[in-house]
């Protein structure tokens, strides 16, 4: 069972992932949208969206940054007390984007507007999230090593997906409510190219921060589509 | 010299007759879409009023255009340590109108009067909300609101121009024998120095370098909302049903092939001029930094004379076709901003250097104290050529909305429209006195001749004259698919229908 889960699936997901991306963004950019509905509901929008993102965000960075550098975290929770800082803060950035996102979907059900507008994908999605977010609570407050596992267990084997050679031993002992956290992100994954969850594959963004403010585009001259010319 | 050349529409707002048919010819190429219901592109507001959206001006709760700080042009939007800002309010934004700012777009169960069974009452039609689809309670806000002002002067004393004006002027506002009003048709600006553009993430917005055109990239727009934001003026709209913002896209599909925008063509006022003017983009910047009383003046520096042979070699230089060098010396745009100096920007304080221009209402041209003293209007007298800061329309009011608040500029282009009608009333009737039209020739500085093409233009003139738009050869480049044409009818080129691919509902 473990071997499916955690060996087979992780690549039918990942793949789906990458070729879905792909395929949407080379044949239908034009859904390509965080789909945002600020424009018709913007009170509670404000008490979900920014905890939400700025609390998924950190986290979700800090579980890059340890995927890449493993070492570094345990050595940092070899003593108890900067363990607990860690988890604490962890926790903490855990329960906003909780927060956040239980606002978002109290709004998604009792705005009007908003609720017309929500798609099955919408709904799917944010049972995903909802998932995701309370397994990894559940990690933090009732396992005290949940950071150490994820740099210790799931890191590995995330690596060992990487590098075609799917090693489940790694998350085979682990809690279930942990294991639950770990399949449904992989679930997450694969879900990215079907909802507006492409809004957060974005490159254009980090653009905005180097290139000059204005934009001009040439049909006459070279390069011929997109030129930004620096008037400013 | 960085010379470019840019389309742009001018607006005589003395014949506009608020007759909305610019706006609905607009809605039934462009916005009969889902989503696209409450976009306006082409609007016409009645002034004093609120505009649509409501009070689109106040920039202290919309903070669209740019400010100067430190010798810097930065986005008002912005207001902290820059394009960071930007960015860190992708998720939430606090300037940004909703829905409830325009109106919630709605329909009407006609089917009703049909099908109501036979009963005591006359069968009504009730509202329904085109989000929803739920019945509204009673339509509370709609475009063009207050219209007319809407037979009260609560809503045009919310008028972000009033700031400034007396209080004597004010009570204009309630008194019937000396209340004014008049429209200001509004599309898109297609600005030099964009604030739209300037404030996307995506880089969705950009200005061709062709024509100037400001448009709006569907495809690589991600529904940041930030261009709603940062335009002052509001044009551009968030579609709320597929997820993307879209903008006046100034009939380019039109104007490409050398036919007059769908606005424009339809005016039933024939207040619209469209024409080309060049420009010389190195300057932006400087420009869009002049102080305000300056603003205007520097706009018109920026606008270089197609008539120049000089301009005409680097326009060559620069890559432009000669059918657009032959247009830019027959420009009405040009003649009207620069050559006459009548015409002006609308709100050139929020820096965004708009290429669209407005000449003054000129009337009603009684005067103020005559009206108190139910006087009547003396057309030869000169005491509403020398007084005629003293008109009915406050010259305050349209300087705080034409000039940056510079009223000389107003007063210029008022004395000029005054002159030109002094003149022509000398040749048709003859009761002004030669000397008299001289006078008042020489003392704003036009030339008889400056005063026939002036009355040509603006009373006679024909298709041609007040459309001249050269074609632009891009034929090659047609981005139209002929497999896709089947699947994108009905959208005008804004992308596919969306369908759900669990519950198959479309939209
Ligand atoms: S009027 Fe607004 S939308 Fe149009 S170009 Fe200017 S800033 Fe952009
Ligand atoms: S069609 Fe012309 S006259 Fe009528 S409202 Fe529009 S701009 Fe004014």
């Amino acid at each position: 069972m473990d071997q499916v889960l955690f060996g087979a699936v992780p690549y039918i997901l990942i793949v789906t992932a990458i070729v879905g991306t792909i395929w949407r963004f080379t044949t239908n950019k034009y859904s390509w949208s965080s789909q945002s509905s600020q424009f018709l509901e913007n009170r509670t929008l404000f008490f979900g969206s920014f905890p939400w993102h700025y609390g998924i965000i950190s986290i979700l960075v800090a579980h890059i940054v340890v995927f890449f550098i493993p070492g570094v975290l345990l050595a940092w929770n070899g003593a108890p007390i900067r363990l607990y800082i860690f988890e604490l803060i962890g926790a903490a950035l855990g329960f906003l984007a909780l927060f956040g996102l239980l606002a978002l979907i109290y709004r998604r059900i009792t705005n009007a507007r908003v609720k017309a507008l929500t798609t099955s994908w919408d709904v799917l999605l944010l049972i995903i999230l909802i998932i995701q977010v309370v397994t990894g609570l559940g990690n933090a407050i009732f396992y005290r090593w949940g950071s150490n596992w994820y740099a210790a267990a799931a890191v590995p084997w995330m690596w060992s997906i990487i590098k075609l050679n799917p090693n489940v031993d790694f998350v085979k002992s682990l809690p279930l409510n942990t294991k639950v956290h770990i399949f449904n992100a992989m679930i997450f994954i694969g879900f990215i190219p079907f909802s507006r969850l492409v809004h957060f594959v974005v490159i254009n963004p980090y653009k905005y921060l180097v290139r000059p403010y204005q934009v001009v585009r040439w049909y006459h001259r070279n390069p011929k589509t997109e030129n930004v010319v620096q008037y400013k | 010299m960085d010379i470019r050349a840019q389309l742009s529409m001018s607006f005589h707002m003395d014949k506009c007759i608020g007759c909305h048919t610019c706006s609905v010819s607009c809605k039934n190429v462009w916005t009969t879409r889902r989503g696209a219901e409450y976009m306006w592109w082409n609007n016409v507001e009645t002034r004093p009023g609120t505009g649509y959206p409501l009070t689109w001006e106040d920039q202290e709760r919309y903070r669209g255009g740019w400010e100067v700080s430190g010798g810097n042009l930065r986005l008002k939007l912005l207001k902290g340590p820059g394009k960071i800002r930007t960015l860190a309010n992708i998720f939430f934004q606090p300037n940004l109108p909703t829905v409830d700012d325009y109106y919630e777009p709605f329909t009407f169960d006609y089917q009703n009067l049909f099908n109501a069974p036979a009963g005591d009452d006359q069968p009504v039609a009730r509202p329904k909300s085109l989000i929803t689809g739920e019945f509204m309670e009673k339509i509370v806000l709609g475009p063009n609101w207050d219209d007319d002002m809407a037979g009260s002067p609560l809503y045009a004393s919310n008028d972000p121009n009033l700031k400034g004006l007396s209080d004597s002027q004010k009570e204009m506002l309630t008194k019937f024998h000396k209340l004014f009003f008049f429209y200001l048709p509004r599309i898109c600006n297609h600005c030099l120095n964009p604030a739209c553009v300037a404030s996307c993430p995506s880089g969705a917005l950009y200005k061709r370098g062709e024509d100037g055109i400001v448009l709006l990239d569907q495809d690589t727009c991600r529904a940041w909302r930030f261009c709603v934001s940062a335009c002052p003026f509001k044009k551009p709209y968030y579609n709320w049903a597929t997820g993307k913002s879209e903008k006046c896209i100034f009939c380019y599909p039109r104007t490409e092939t050398g036919q007059a925008n769908a606005c424009a063509h339809a005016c039933t006022g024939r207040i619209r001029f469209v024409g080309v003017l060049f420009y010389d983009a190195d300057r932006i910047e400087e420009v869009a930094k002049t102080p305000d009383e300056r603003l205007v003046e520097a706009m018109r520096e920026i606008i270089l004379d197609p008539r120049d042979p000089r301009v005409q070699e680097e326009a060559r230089k620069a890559g432009i076709d000669e059918n657009w060098i032959t247009a830019a010396q027959e420009s009405p745009a040009f003649n009207l901003f620069k050559k006459w100096r009548i015409a002006m920007p609308n709100h050139p304080e929020f820096r965004t250097l708009p290429m669209n221009f407005y000449l003054p209402p000129l009337s009603p041209i009684l005067h103020n104290a005559k009206a108190d003293g139910g006087g009547t209007f003396d057309p030869v007298s000169t005491e509403f050529f020398n007084e005629i800061d003293k008109m009915r329309v406050p010259v305050r009011f349209l300087a705080n909305m034409l000039s940056a608040g510079n009223e000389q500029v107003v007063i210029e282009s008022l004395k000029k429209q005054m002159a030109v009608r002094l003149y022509i009333r000398q040749q048709r009737v003859g009761d002004v006195g030669d000397s008299a039209v001289k006078n008042a020739l020489s003392q704003v500085g036009l030339t008889p001749q400056d005063c026939e093409d002036i009355y040509r233009l603006l009373s006679l003139g024909t298709f041609q004259e007040r459309f001249v738009i050269p074609e632009t050869h891009r034929e090659h480049l047609s981005t139209v698919d002929p497999r896709t044409m089947y699947e994108k009818r009905g959208t005008v080129g804004f992308g596919g229908k969306k369908r759900e691919i669990i519950t198959g509902r479309q939209w």
